[in-house]
């Protein structure tokens, strides 16, 4: 014997389910006309595949599964569609919403069907297929789609068969189990099969069906398979009562049987699954009980799915005026039926029309006198009257923290309470209220996520913009003082070598970003893959529990929301792993600085030895020049620019000559090397940032640019203009070919932007390397471009003294300091705002120059010339 | 065809509050019996009286809040409260304290919180203790037991004690003084450094008993009687009772002390002395004022059974039910707070306050 466990709490109300046990199953004439909702399960509704005036035959798929949690839906004899439009549904709300409409045409033609020969010899997935297009769903009134229940992700050690029926009223599936248990033994042999065998099968009966029990026991025998009776007690037959009655388990809060091994199925579903595995028949009839003191005759019957209730209640001798209440399902936990219209669905377990006497009008709800008899009956071990309390008065944390959601609205809290409070309603609302508000609550939760992760992405801008002023200052100063003191190579901070290598960690932090862009990119699809699991979950325990269909929508579609979440996420990452963007922006832009590198670091000889050369080309030509020359003066101009000449050769060639084994080093000058590596960091920085982003993006990020030279162009231009300059008519045709470029690229980013934008659609804007010397870096890269010119100006400076460096840099400061005063008084003129930024620049200029010239003066030379 | 549309369920037990209510005035009956035959009529006539003045005060401020007068009293409530006070009553106290504990406790500690189901402090109770602190000498002026009498004094009959609540209805034939008396806790505190045994047998209230206390040992049986049978009747659970009960007699045995002349008193005599009884099966059973799961309820009973003792035995008053209960009733919700019972898939029981996890 098996131990039974008891449940907290539940009720006795009296069974009333002698009346409809009279005579076995009977059946109903065929009515006029069948009304088949296209969602009669939890999950999406069907999709049709038929349209009207098309003649279907009995069992022919009419509607199919859209998605994972849906059922399809077959005709349930032969006939004609009449139609596919609203029909008033059987649901609480008394809404109405898609139906098929079926004609019989009478003849009950079957169309091509035929049952698995042994299924023991097919795989689980086989026959989980089978049983999905047989529009088989929970019968017990919870209307799962059975396939999704029957295919956990959990290995299953316990499968459970519910036969209690504990409502009052309903014998639909009692007396299913006494005329028919060899046939829903044979259906646990299946769904044995398809989970794999588990060791324990059980079929849960209470012992107010003796002879059910007595059926099923006897077919059951040999078979492994336990029947077991247990006492009567409402709510036995709720999924997680029943579970703990027989293994003393308790299914863990917000989870489903499945995390415990255990799978829960209706008897009747399991008669259903006998039907389309072993007939190949699919769910087009069930077994209902039709009762109360309002039908002169009860009992149960094989109705057809799309039945109207009201030609079942004609069937039974109906008397409309003694029936104050019209419920499907039991007294417990069905639903009022407004219009007897509504058809017989996949859940519909019973028809209960009361009477006066039986469902006599609930009295008004008297205070609530904190008796505690709710609490004693709720098998859920809730505080039913502290629920209702915090529910009159809204309070959602207290209500949470009371386990409101653990409530199964099994009703027994309301039928004891001597108040009559409608407890059960209360709970409903309360649920609903919270649902809403969390959804919000979420919502609300999005839009700050979005809001903080766009601050943080602009303030990571602002912050990398100002790394790179700082690298750019740094670099500026180091060669400031390198000059300034010896040429001497110094390690300390901010030294070259420093530099270059935090350049090169700055860019290859950048490089990783195409990486981290991917993992992002997956966290997100395991993200949403988690979303859509719970949703799932949410969506079977919602269904277990028996929400009302309002609920269940909304779970659904969240459900589908999360799918094309997922689904969206996953393209992403797929089409990520594709194109690979920013791969080749970022090679580029190490290849040019390895380049760079290269020359910058050019060892000492060589170094000398292009200056060597390149001065006794000068030598030669000024030679030339010379004789050519007949002024005095200009040759004596040009003699003593020679005999300079001629010094430096003979410095240079001295120090060629002295340069010993150690002159073939790379690294000569800090000064040259920090310019260069801060350059280049800019550089490769700007094009690892280019990686990351998409075409578009860079498109724009080019067009921002572009803007802002047009802007600068114009400036000068008018400058120009203004002053009269002779450039101005140079840079007003710069500014127009500026603006040309830039209707091409606004052009280039309209017409397709994801497709046709070229990756790097700017590339002749940049202007060509320095003329200096062309350099082969591929020349439509900006970053390469900005390389190579970097690589010019340290090429010349590299060529110089530091005299010769310092008054370059004297002259180019000079320039620059006149630009800026010109322009301080321009914006002086037009009162701009800029004035103070202008001059604070103005001053800074002014101030290096200052700190240069003395150097100058002070006639340090620290390489002792070269 | 119209059919009503209505939420489930759709059926429900016969028991109402109706009917719970009466159950309970039902209950007191035995114990009602007891208290009449031992002292007379004087309970009855409090009864009447209380549950005049409730009903009437009920109708009035229902009235006055503007609700459905008739609806509110066929819950029988007032009349619960009414019948309970009358009961803790001196038997043929003046008309008057009887009025006022009852004015104040429907008028100020029901209605003024809310009505039935919102108050927190049991009314009768209320209504006592106002009466016990302003008129402590009617509050204590017990009658003797009708067969501790001396020879020749009787109790009055129903006409004299209507004629001593209502001095309006002429002198009563017979004065009150030569049949009042003291209970038996009043009898064990007033005989300090005695031995248990000593006071037993200088008390004839003791010494003349069957068990341990004359005449209230049957009050407090009766109300036993009736408690018993509503909890058969599944009016109120065990808990709160039985936890008393037992914290009562806990505290008796730890502090009996061998009977010496510190003894606080032996636990049967706690158990059927004054309101033991009463307070148990009519008053901490109230359940809008007592802790509300079954764990809250043992805590709740057993608490008021300890300070019961407490301030019987080391307070300066006699009896201690009403005050005891009152202190709890403030200590309900925190009691409340801790004693969720644990939900089905929970692994264990939750605080009233937590917050989401
Ligand atoms: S049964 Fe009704 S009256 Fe009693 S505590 Fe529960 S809700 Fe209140
Ligand atoms: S409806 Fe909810 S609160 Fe009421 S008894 Fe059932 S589970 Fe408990």
């Amino acid at each position: 014997m098996r131990k039974i466990w008891d449940i907290p709490g539940g009720i006795h109300p009296p069974e009333n389910k002698h009346q409809s046990l009279t005579d076995g199953i009977g059946t109903i004439a065929m009515p006029e006309r069948l009304i088949l909702p296209l969602n009669q399960h939890a999950g999406a509704p069907a999709k049709p595949l038929v349209k009207p005036g098309d003649r279907v035959l009995k069992g022919q798929m009419i509607a199919e599964p859209v998605g994972f949690i849906s059922a399809a839906l077959h005709a349930p004899t032969s006939g004609t569609i009449d139609g596919i439009a609203d029909q008033p549904v059987p649901h609480p709300s008394g809404m109405s919403a898609r139906c098929i409409e079926l004609v019989p045409d009478g003849r009950d033609e079957w169309c091509d069907h035929q049952g698995v020969g042994d299924y023991r010899a097919q795989p689980p997935t086989a026959l989980l297929e089978l049983i999905r297009n047989a529009g088989i769903t929970g019968l017990g009134g919870a209307g799962f789609p059975s396939s999704v229940k029957l295919g956990p992700r959990q290995p299953i050690d316990t499968l459970v068969i519910n036969g209690t029926e504990c409502e009052p009223y309903i014998t639909a599936d009692d007396s299913l189990m006494q005329a028919r248990a060899p046939e829903i033994i044979e259906g646990v042999n299946i769904l044995r099969h398809i989970l794999g065998n588990p060791e324990t099968v059980l079929i849960g009966i209470e012992d107010n069906k003796p002879r059910a029990f007595e059926q099923l026991t006897e077919a059951a025998e040999g078979t492994g398979i336990e029947v077991v009776e247990f006492p009567t007690k409402y709510p036995s037959g709720g999924e997680k009562q029943l579970i703990q009655i027989l293994t003393g388990k308790e299914v863990p809060s917000g989870k489903l049987p499945a995390e415990l091994g255990i799978v829960c199925q209706n008897v009747g579903t399991t008669f259903a699954v006998y039907n389309a595995i072993c007939r190949g028949e699919p769910l087009i009839s069930r077994i209902t009980t039709v009762t109360g003191q309002a039908c002169g005759r009860n009992g149960n019957y094989e109705v057809l799915l799309g039945t109207p209730i009201s030609h079942l209640l004609a069937h039974n001798d109906f008397d409309a005026k003694a029936c104050t209440r019209l419920v499907m399902g039991g007294p417990m936990m069905g639903f009022t039926l407004l219009d007897p219209a509504v058809p017989v669905v996949k859940t519909t377990n019973c028809i209960l029309a009361g009477s006066k006497a039986e469902f006599p009008p609930a009295p008004p709800a008297q205070a609530c006198i904190r008796c505690g008899l709710c609490a004693e009956a709720c098998p859920a071990s809730l505080l039913p009257q502290q629920l209702y309390w915090y529910a009159q008065s809204q309070n959602h944390e207290r209500l949470e923290a009371h386990n409101l959601f653990d409530c199964i609205e099994c009703g027994a809290c309301a039928y004891v309470c001597p108040s009559r409070i409608p407890l059960v309603q209360y709970y409903r609302a309360a649920k609903g209220e919270i649902r809403r508000h969390d959804a919000e609550q979420l919502k609300a939760d999005h839009a700050r996520q979005r809001f903080e992760f766009h601050k943080a992405r602009l303030e990571k801008a602002e912050a990398e913009k100002a790394a790179k002023r700082e690298a750019r200052r740094l670099a500026a100063e180091a060669a400031q003082r390198k000059t300034a003191t010896s040429e001497a190579p110094s390690s300390g901070p901010g030294s070259a070598d420093d530099l270059i290598q935090a350049a090169k960690a700055r860019a290859a932090a950048k490089k990783a970003s195409p990486d981290e862009q991917k993992a992002k990119l997956e966290r997100s699809v395991e993200a949403n893959r988690n979303r859509l699991k719970i949703a799932r979950d949410k969506l079977a325990e919602g269904r277990d529990q028996g929400l009302d269909s309002d609920a269940m929508a909304k779970l659904e579609v969240k459900v589908n929301e999360a799918a094309l979440k997922l689904k969206t996420a996953e393209e992403k990452l797929a089409s990520f792993d594709d194109t690979s963007p920013g791969k080749g922006d970022s090679t580029v832009a190490d290849d040019a600085a390895s380049r760079v590198m290269d020359r910058v670091t050019a060892s000492r000889r060589e170094q000398l030895e292009t200056t060597v050369a390149s001065l006794k080309k000068r030598i030669a030509s000024a030679e030339q020049a010379i004789g050519a020359e007949t002024a005095d003066a200009t040759i004596a101009a040009l003699q003593s620019g020679l005999e300079k000449q001629r010094q430096k050769l003979a410095e240079a060639e001295t120090a060629l000559a002295g340069l010993g084994p150690d002159g073939d080093q790379k690294v000569t000058d800090p000064t040259t090397v920090d310019a260069a590596s801060a350059a280049i960091a800019r550089a490769q920085a700007k094009a690892a940032a280019r990686a990351s982003m998409t075409p578009e993006q860079k498109a724009r990020e080019d067009l921002h640019a572009l803007d802002q030279r047009i802007a600068k162009a114009r400036d000068k231009a008018q400058a120009a203009r203004a002053e009269d300059s002779e450039h101005a008519a140079t840079l007003e045709s710069a500014l127009e070919k500026l603006e040309e470029k830039r209707r091409g690229l606004i052009e280039a980013l309209g017409a397709e932007p994801e497709e046709t934008v070229p990756e790097r659609p700017v590339a002749e804007s940049v202007p060509a390397p320095s003329a200096v010397e062309p350099h082969p870096v591929p020349n439509d890269d900006p970053a390469a471009a900005a390389i190579a010119r970097a690589q010019a100006k340290a090429r010349e400076m590299a060529a110089m003294t530091p005299e010769q460096k310092r008054r370059v840099e004297l002259a180019s400061l000079d320039e620059r300091i006149a630009k800026a005063r010109s322009k301080l008084d321009s914006a002086l003129a037009e009162g701009s705002e800029h004035v103070e930024a202008l001059q604070g620049a103005l001053e800074k200029l002014e101030n290096k120059r200052r700190s240069l010239a003395q150097q100058d003066s002070d006639g340090v030379n620290p390489e002792g010339g070269a | 065809m119209v059919f009503a549309r209505a939420s489930s369920p759709h059926e429900h037990s016969a028991l109402s509050t109706r009917q719970v209510m009466q159950y309970v005035l039902l209950a007191t009956l035995p114990g009602l019996v007891a208290l009449t035959w031992n002292f007379g009529w004087g309970t009855v006539i409090n009864i009447l009286l209380a549950s005049t003045v409730a009903v009437g005060t009920e109708a009035a401020i229902v009235a006055l809040r503007k609700r459905p007068v008739l609806f509110y009293l066929q819950d029988c409530s007032a009349l619960v409260t009414a019948v309970l006070l009358g009961l803790a009553l001196p038997p043929l106290a003046p008309w008057w304290l009887t009025v006022i504990g009852t004015l104040f406790a429907i008028g100020i500690a029901k209605h003024l919180y809310g009505g039935l189901g919102f108050n927190p402090f049991n009314p009768a109770m209320v209504g006592y203790v106002v009466l016990l602190i302003s008129f402590p000498v009617p509050m204590t002026t017990w009658i003797t037991p009708r067969d501790l009498l001396p020879a020749g004094v009787h109790l009055p009959d129903l006409w004299q004690s209507l004629q001593i609540v209502f001095p309006i209805l002429g002198a009563p034939g017979q004065a009150v003084d030569a049949i009042t008396g003291a209970t038996p806790l009043d009898a064990f505190k007033h005989h300090t450094g005695l031995l248990v045994e000593q006071i037993y047998a200088a008390e004839p209230l003791f010494s003349r008993a069957e068990i341990v206390s004359y005449g209230w040992e049957w009050v407090n049986l009766g109300f036993l009687a009736g408690g018993v049978w509503l909890i058969y009747k599944k009016v109120f659970t065990w808990h709160a009772p039985v936890a008393m009960l037992l914290g009562l007699t806990l505290m008796a045995a730890l502090f009996y002390d061998g009977g010496s002349s510190t003894s606080g008193g032996s636990p049967i005599m706690h158990l059927l002395s004054g309101a033991t009884m009463l307070g148990a099966f009519f008053i901490v059973t109230d359940p809008v004022t007592s802790a509300t799961s079954a764990r809250g309820r043992l805590v709740y009973g057993a608490s008021i059974g300890i300070l019961v003792y407490i301030i019987r035995v080391w307070g300066n008053y006699p009896d201690a039910v009403a005050f005891a209960v009152l202190l709890m009733n403030f200590a309900a919700p925190l009691i409340d707070n801790y004693t969720l019972p644990r939900t089905y898939g929970h692994s264990k029981a939750r605080k009233a306050t937590e917050k989401k996890p």
